[in-house]
């Protein structure tokens, strides 16, 4: 590993300023659980790391009226460890608690897991059906963005030379909503998902129709993927096996995998289907406040 | 459910087979202990290893003048460094191959057989630079085609790893053309044809088992100096100071008394530190730098470039009565070698029937090399493989006649007195034991709690080793004993040895301070490995302490002035017969420097009746039917020990061994890519089990003493490997219905053999 340049801003605009300075040889660190093993293992190049853990902005966790902020350097620990935001977004929580190991969730972030942009971010998926946008900053001022459109491909992001990622902000819940994550992988930890599925819906105010779906896969393509046709499937729909069932094969259907060695072709398609219809069924419990 | 560890014990003592703290514990808790990595010499230089990319390729030129050219850079090594070099095929004559083999894998010559082969190595005043200095190296390789699968390899046509690779077959015939076959082996027994003939069920299979790796959390290591006198001094992480010194300066071609190896700490070895290559490369940098060099490995070179087991592919076929005997058994076994002859074929093959009581048998084994790194051992190597293949046909033999699968194996297990295929008859043993253990245990005896689930039971021989063994007992003049032992110490063999030295000096454990020291300062002991350490060094620090007994005796029979035929040795006491005149230990040992001068006790031994181990594991687990993930419900591991030194690190390796045969079982394989690349190099997704993977694994020591070791000892470490695989197979099959003839079992094979139907 070669010598690298390591800055600490304490603002926004100076960071900014570093990145723009900086262009593509200028990478973000969060908590570098990523960054800094890619850097090690020569994946990927960089002259100055940026570190963003010192910048206010990226440090707020703010649950208010409009949802959530949830700034790009917050680890996941202090995600689940605020009761108020662990009670208010529990498949965010899912997904939050079960990245790498309880010493990897000390400091990784859910902004640093969307910008790594790796197809089986666990994050990614929860915050797209959440409805999640990203705050981005940048030469030019601001811009926000749906999250579904921010990973490009996998390890690339939608940000240009000089921006970063601020902040995450999820929408507030919507009453009767639920939402769940599930990733399947071969152990019960420390590994990478074969495929996973984050689901959110919201039900009428008797518990029995599915008013709204949203449902988003990892590790199965390019990118996280919102598959639109699977959760509006279900919009409308009485609550059933069927509908489950349905909404499951459409996932299945917007899934496009490969074949690597975690997972087949064939083996990921299935278990979309199946983290799909696991992963409504618990929401719809959520939903009406069952678990 | 009950949960606690068993120990069925035959006889007690007073040290033997309690649990004391291990010596070595203050240091290792605390972070004191040191690794081969902790190592700063004055002046130490870095090194780093360049390695082959491609699995298969001719090495055509190798050009340093860069890296060399480097600032910072001391040294670069190639193969045109190593003695091999320098010696033509004339005056190596019939040790060619051999030598060939053994430099190659240090370094590179003509071919690279495997990605991750060694090519070159630089030493520089830093990792970075020595990194940097890698990449300056030019080496322009044909890129050949490569093979890596065992059968693939067999094939006529595969490509040739070794142009002139011969093998004699079991007919005394040498091959006529050159192969990847390296050799084969054939034993038989009575008549298989008739056994068959006789038989009333008939269950034949074919097995596949992949590559694994030890996954010993410490890397490969070595720090050496090259003195300018000639003298050179290694420390290293390993099992057998001895063997690296040995072959070290085998490569080297210097005097073994040239050559000193100082074992560190080992951070697990699991049989894969039995072999070694960096110690000879580092060697070579020093003398060229004039300077110490350190050289770790990373994780990935540890995967790439060290050897895992073999995979293999077995066709195991056996034939029982109605009555429940087994008429007739034969297996093929064609085991993958890696670059370089010399997998562990032959102990699978001696292994694979060990448990049956056969009138009939037949066990082919093919030695087979592809482009895979050179296989090490693995904890019982080759054994479990075999099992895999033989404990499923006797679960399937069992279903077919509708008996249970303990029943048939005790209705079939070796005894003493029984023959095994290949020619050895059993002493003492401990399988019936065992199986009748495992009939009796609350896990068995428990029914099953809900669908989808199985239950899977399966047996596991090790033959175990003897081998040389020195220990050195010096009495202190405060009545302990300083107990010098070249057994590095994997498992708590410094607690066990120093038990059994305390249990025969009669004296409190506590005043045993065992040390193990470095090639030049004990004499001359084999790997610890082999299941042998526990029982040969510890037998070695019995006789020690006999010589100490004796010493004594004769010490207080010349104060006492009386004839040393009157006084004798008893619990840590010498008296004289009169019973007027007693020393203790530890009075006398006072008075040893005015009474004639200090006592040492000395040993060195190479013992046989090593006796076998033998192991029942019972296995429950639940598969997801959507996902065709395996989950382990309840374990049980049941072993004869012998006599359990310390009852605590024989669980211990119940326990590691029986997780380390659920990882092979379930997850663990080296996935290649279409050039032999292997894809999965890193604990990431080489996916060994992890604590949240298992239950609690369940032990029951059983203690059927082995009559040849004064306290009963058997060797623990490696059979507990052996069973898992085929248990948790066993267990599959019960709750999906699909026999898993291919490792690992992993949730997409399972769901595959759904889909398939098969």
């Amino acid at each position: 590993m070669r010598a690298i340049d390591y800055q600490a801003p304490t603002s926004l605009s100076e960071a900014v300023s570093i990145m723009a300075a900086n262009g593509d040889r200028a990478r973000p660190l969060a908590g570098g659980t990523d960054v800094l093993v890619q850097l090690r293992g020569g994946r990927r190049e960089a002259d100055v790391v940026v570190d963003t853990k010192k910048i206010p902005e990226l440090n707020t966790l703010n649950l208010g009226d409009n949802g959530l902020q949830l700034g790009a350097a917050v680890p996941c620990y202090k995600i689940y460890g605020d009761s108020a935001v662990a009670a208010a977004y529990p498949g965010l929580i899912d997904a939050a608690s079960m990245i790498g190991s309880i010493q990897i969730q000390g400091r990784a972030t859910v902004g640093g897991n969307l910008c790594n942009a790796a197809p089986s971010g666990d994050t990614i998926p929860p915050v797209i059906t959440l409805g999640g946008e990203a705050h981005i900053n940048g030469p030019n001022g601001w811009r926000t963005m749906p999250a579904e459109d921010f990973c490009t491909g996998p390890g690339r992001n939608a940000l240009q030379d000089g921006e970063l990622l601020v902040a995450i902000q999820l929408p507030a819940p919507a009453a009767n909503s639920g939402t769940a994550y599930l990733r399947f992988i071969p152990r019960n930890e420390m590994d990478i998902a074969v495929a996973g599925v984050s689901s959110t819906v919201t039900l009428d105010a008797s518990g029995q129709t599915i008013q709204s779906a949203r449902i988003a896969l990892a590790s199965v393509g390019p990118t996280p993927i919102l598959a639109t046709a699977a959760g509006d499937s279900l919009a409308g729909k009485a609550v059933s096996d069927e509908a489950i069932e349905e909404a499951g094969r459409l996932a299945s259907e917007a899934a496009t995998p490969i074949t690597d060695m975690r997972g087949t072709i064939r083996q990921r398609h299935h278990l979309v289907a199946v983290l799909t219809r696991r992963t409504l069924n618990i929401a719809i419990r959520r939903a009406r406040g069952e678990e | 459910m009950t949960t606690a560890n068993q120990v069925l014990s035959e006889v007690e003592y007073d040290v033997v087979g309690k649990r004391p703290v291990r010596p070595d514990g203050v240091d290792k808790v605390t972070g004191r202990a040191q690794y081969g990595a902790d190592l700063n010499l004055t002046g130490l230089l870095h090194g780093r290893v360049l390695r082959s990319p491609h699995a298969h390729a001719r090495i055509k030129s190798v050009d340093v003048s860069k890296a060399e050219a480097l600032p910072g850079v001391r040294a670069v090594v190639t193969a045109a460094d190593l003695p091999f070099a320098s010696l033509s095929k004339d005056e190596l004559g019939n040790d060619y191959n051999r030598f060939k083999f053994l430099s190659d894998n240090f370094l590179a010559s003509n071919k690279a057989l495997y990605r991750g082969h060694a090519i070159a190595a630089v030493a520089a005043d830093n990792a970075h630079v020595a990194e940097a200095a890698l990449a300056l190296i030019d080496v322009d390789y044909e890129v050949l085609e490569p093979v890596i699968d065992v059968r693939a390899a067999m094939q006529d046509g595969a490509p040739l790893l070794h142009d002139d690779l011969v093998h004699t077959s079991a007919m005394g015939e040498v091959s006529e053309k050159p192969s990847n076959v390296a050799s084969y082996m054939k034993f038989e027994k009575g008549d298989n044809a008739a056994g068959f003939a006789a038989a009333d069920v008939i269950v034949e299979r074919e097995f596949t088992t992949a590559s694994v790796h030890q996954g010993y959390i410490e890397p490969h290591n070595a720090t050496a100096h090259w003195r300018a006198d000639g003298q050179i001094n290694v420390w290293c992480s390993t099992q057998g100071a001895f063997v690296v010194r040995n072959i070290t300066a085998d490569v080297l071609r210097v005097d073994v008394s040239e050559v000193r190896i100082t074992p560190m700490e080992i951070g697990g070895g699991f049989g894969g530190k039995v072999a070694f290559y960096l110690e000879p490369v580092t060697a070579l940098l020093s003398r060229k730098a004039g300077a110490p060099v350190k050289v770790l490995m990373g994780r990935t070179e540890v995967f790439e470039g060290s050897g895992p087991a073999p995979g293999s592919w077995m066709r195991v076929k056996m034939g029982a009565s109605r009555a429940g005997k087994i008429t007739a058994a034969e297996i093929e076994l064609a085991f993958e070698a890696g670059a370089y002859p010399g997998s562990p074929v032959m102990q699978g093959a001696t292994c694979a029937f060990a448990c049956y009581e056969l009138g009939n048998g037949a066990v082919e084994g093919y030695d087979v090399v592809v482009n895979k790194p050179k296989t090490a051992a693995y904890r019982a190597p080759g054994s479990p493989q075999a099992a895999f293949g033989v404990e499923q046909v006797v679960d399937e033999l069992c279903q077919q006649l509708g008996v249970d699968p303990v029943e048939f194996r005790l209705n079939n297990a070796v005894k003493e007195g029984s023959r095994k295929v290949e020619g050895p008859v059993f002493q003492k043993i401990g399988l019936v034991e065992c199986l009748e253990a495992a009939r009796n245990h609350d896990h068995y005896r428990t029914p099953l709690s809900g669908p989808n689930q199985g239950r899977g039971v399966a047996s596991g021989f090790w033959m175990n080793r003897g081998f040389h063994s020195s220990v050195n007992i010096t009495v202190n003049p405060d009545g302990t004993v300083n107990l010098i032992e070249g057994s590095v110490d994997i498992g708590g063999s410094r607690a066990s040895i120093a038990q059994q030295a305390a249990e025969t000096l009669g004296i409190a454990y506590e005043d045993i301070k065992p040390q193990v020291v470095d090639t030049d300062s004990i004499g001359f002991t084999m790997v610890t490995g082999g299941s042998r350490t526990t029982f040969a060094t510890g037998w070695a620090a019995i006789l020690a302490a006999e010589d100490v007994k004796t010493q004594t005796v004769e010490r207080a029979a010349s104060i006492w002035e009386v004839p040393a035929d009157e006084v004798e040795y008893d619990s840590g006491v010498i008296r004289h017969k009169s019973e007027e005149l007693s020393f203790t230990f530890k009075d006398l040992a006072r008075q040893l420097y005015t009474t004639g001068g200090g006592i040492t006790g000395t040993a060195s031994l190479d013992p046989t009746g090593e006796g076998n181990s033998f192991g029942v594991h019972v296995v429950d687990v639940e598969v997801d039917p959507d996902t065709g993930k395996t989950e382990i419900l309840r374990y049980t591991a049941i072993q004869d020990a012998g006599k359990a030194v310390h009852p605590s690190y024989v669980e211990g390796q119940i326990q590691g061994g029986a997780v380390q045969g659920i990882g092979w079982a379930l997850n663990e394989e080296y996935y290649f890519g279409d050039n032999g690349q292997m894809m999965n190099s890193s604990f990431l997704d080489y996916r060994m089990p992890t604590s949240l993977d298992l239950p609690m694994i369940d032990t029951v020591i059983v203690e059927v003493a082995n009559p040849g070791h004064p306290y009963g000892v058997r060797g623990v470490g490696e059979v507990p490997i052996v069973p898992p695989l085929a248990a948790i197979a066993n267990a599959v099959e019960q709750a999906t219905g699909k026999r898993m003839t291919n490792l690992p079992i992993t949730p997409g094979s399972v769901l595959e053999a759904e889909w398939n139907g098969g």
